[in-house]
């Protein structure tokens, strides 16, 4: 990963942040990302974003969960140990279905879960940089990627007039590292970062 | 401009004027604070009855569970009694947290994070039990169907007892994914408001370095969303196949189709009973009276006269079907060893349908169901009568074989079957110390999500907006 450079506009209500998110976009800015405290319904379009297909990996660990216990439990009456308990069948499909059902849902919850934690890239000991540490609390944290042609006062004065209560110009890392919050980051020996 | 609309009609879900700040603030000050010495006592009473229970388990495993006072024919007493009712208590938590969320019942919000954890805690407790009675707790692992060298000798599928393993886990296992997902963000809240090192160090690696983005937030509603969708048949399939246990076999009084309705009923009813036990506590030592507000305490109380006549009905279906199938030993079983107060265990059945049945009917009262002292008075009360529900079933369907050389004496437990139960609770109390200690008790980010349409203070603003629309659309129109 690299450094890259951001101007951060900070936003005290969503409703102020949706036509902003608006105006940045229509004047051809790229913004990286918007930091929230909670789920704002219907951002994620503004900001362009794709659907998420994480409801198509859970449906695909679900049947794999089918699969599994009905060849597991298939294999084992019929195949490896059959038994003959009562005179009844080898393979006596509703008395699988509790636990082909369970392993359904166990399969697809875990899946979709470690699916999520890998997409998002979360884990214990992640580190990423935090552009405000009130993002978790009550702003709305905007960051916009600079390029090489952006004027970054502009920038922050565009950001203020489309109602940002707080804008900064930070130099960060834009992926993530192993590391822990109670230690400050220090990635980089040099002074004059390499702008990637 | 709002962005969502909520009907006036509705009790606000968060009472006094807050925005987004206070609302962290009021949830988070108590993770930073000393504990109160309330805690400490508390949390001591818990340690020292987890300490008991252990105790008594190491003693069921160095003498056996012939310590217990189980004989020839009740072989199931205290310890598959206290696995169900457990069980039934862990299915409040998911099932406000996933059928709540689909069924878009706003007021989850505020108690779902203290549920599922309870969910979490008692379904932890629920699980020693069947383990214990193993009796050879060291061969538990024989349980889990793997290639072994014993043959291989695999379990049997078929079995209900079987199901159950599959059951309790895959429902533990989700569970805690589902309440540790909606836990990251608050968790992170915690991580980037901590002062000192130790904190932001525990809460960092905790919150898994989660830092609010719109992607990672759409993932997790879609995570959110499917979890729930997975959860809710799963809820209703635990309690079910824990009926199985019963309703498989062919014993008098356990022999019923009506089982896993009625098993799921009761389980709703003393999970939400358990749930009003702890956040009546809760919101009133950590000052949550706001976002736990008497409309919270009201709809749970509707939830349980809801499930609770749900049960009676199951009662007295039960005692119809006696009577109508003709069937002498069921007659005997729902007749005499049941209804009959004169019998042996005739006290717990009507004890049952005092607590289960009679009593949360004044429920129907508006005043009650808004009355906080009297519904912990209930929610006790109906935690024991669920638990009458679950022994009745079990030792007066066994006490009596089928020849009088097979009754059994009378059973009660000895002090180790009831530490052993102590001990369950030790461990649930302690667990839940802690979680209400050092976890956000309320979801922080899911109370800002319906902030602005069943806060309070906005509900007002909105008002205003309404009266005076229609006050235009008078002067329009008239003549």
């Amino acid at each position: 990963m690299a450094l890259k450079r951001y101007v951060v506009g900070c936003f005290d209500d969503e409703e102020v942040l949706f036509p902003a998110v608006k105006k940045v976009r229509n004047a051809g800015y790229k913004i990286q990302d918007v930091y929230t405290p909670f789920p704002v319904h219907g951002l994620d379009h503004a900001l362009g974003m794709r659907e998420t297909s994480l409801h198509t990996a859970g449906f695909i660990y679900g049947i794999t969960g089918t699969t599994t216990a009905l060849a597991g439990m298939g294999y084992v009456f019929t195949q490896d140990w059959p038994m003959n308990i009562g005179g009844k069948p080898n393979f006596p499909l509703p008395a699988l279905i509790p636990i082909t059902f369970e392993l359904t849902v166990l399969f697809a919850a875990v899946g979709m879960v470690m699916t999520f934690c890998y997409l998002c890239q979360l884990a214990p000991f992640v580190r990423k940089h935090h552009f405000h540490p009130r993002a978790t609390d009550d702003l709305f944290v905007m960051a916009i990627e600079c390029t090489e042609r952006t004027n970054v006062e502009d920038l922050k004065g565009f950001l203020q007039s489309a109602g940002a209560i707080e804008v900064d110009y930070q130099v960060a890392e834009s992926g993530w590292w192993f590391g822990r919050y109670d230690i400050q980051p220090k990635l980089y020996a040099e002074e004059n970062p390499v702008i990637g | 401009m709002h962005l969502k609309y909520e009907s006036q009609i509705r009790e606000p879900l968060v009472d006094g004027n807050k925005d987004y700040h206070q609302i962290t603030e009021d949830i988070i000050r108590p993770i930073e604070a000393k504990p109160s010495r309330l805690w400490y006592i508390g949390f001591s009473i818990s340690v020292a009855l987890l300490l008991f229970g252990v105790y008594s388990v190491y003693r069921d495993v160095t003498y056996g569970i012939g310590q217990w006072n189980l004989n020839k024919t009740i072989g199931w007493g205290w310890d598959i009694t206290n696995f169900v009712w457990w069980v039934g208590i862990g299915h409040a938590g998911t099932l406000i947290s996933a059928i709540l969320l689909l069924f878009r019942q706003g007021w989850r919000t505020g108690v779902n994070r203290a549920a599922e954890a309870m969910t979490i805690f008692a379904v932890m407790c629920a699980g020693q039990f069947p383990i214990f009675h193993m009796g050879r707790v060291w061969l538990a692992f024989f349980i889990f169907p793997y290639p072994n060298t014993r043959g291989p000798v695999w379990v049997n599928f078929d079995s209900p007892l079987l199901w159950d393993v599959f059951a309790i886990s895959t429902y533990f296992t989700v569970s805690l994914l589902f309440w540790y997902a909606g836990l990251l963000p608050d968790l992170a809240t915690v991580r980037d408001r901590a002062k000192t090192k130790f904190r932001k160090l525990m809460y960092g690696i905790l919150s898994f370095g989660w830092t609010g983005s719109t992607k990672h937030w759409q993932r997790h509603e879609a995570l959110s969303l499917v979890l729930a969708g997975l959860a809710t048949p799963l809820v209703l399939s635990v309690h079910t196949i824990v009926s199985f246990d019963f309703a498989t076999s062919v014993i008098p009084g356990w022999h019923t189709t009506i089982f896993p309705p009625y098993f799921v009923a009761g389980a709703i009813f003393s999970g939400f009973a358990m749930v009003q036990t702890l956040l009546i506590v809760v919101r009133k030592v950590l000052n949550l009276q706001e976002y736990i507000t008497l409309g919270h305490i009201e709809a749970m109380n509707k939830v349980i006269v809801l499930t609770g006549s749900i049960v009676g009905c199951a009662y007295l279906t039960e005692l119809f079907m006696a009577w109508y199938s003709q069937n002498e030993y069921e007659a005997y079983a729902f007749f005499y060893s049941r209804a009959n107060i004169m019998s042996p265990y005739g006290w717990a059945y009507w004890g049952m349908m005092f607590c289960n049945v009679v009593s949360p009917q004044v429920f129907w009262f508006r005043k009650l169901r808004r009355n906080v002292t009297f519904t912990f008075f209930m929610s006790v009360i109906v935690n024991i009568g669920m638990w009458f529900e679950r022994f009745v079933i079990i030792v007066t369907s066994i006490y009596r074989d089928y020849l009088p050389s097979s009754w059994s004496v009378y059973y009660s437990p000895t002090i180790w079957e009831i530490g052993f139960y102590l001990g369950t609770f030790g461990l649930f109390f302690t667990c839940f110390f802690l979680f209400a200690k050092y976890f956000p008790t309320i979801a922080v980010a899911e109370i800002k999500y319906v902030l602005k349409t069943s806060g309070e203070n906005y509900k007002e603003r909105m008002d205003k907006v309404e009266v005076q629309k229609v006050e235009e659309f008078a002067n329009d129109y008239a003549h």
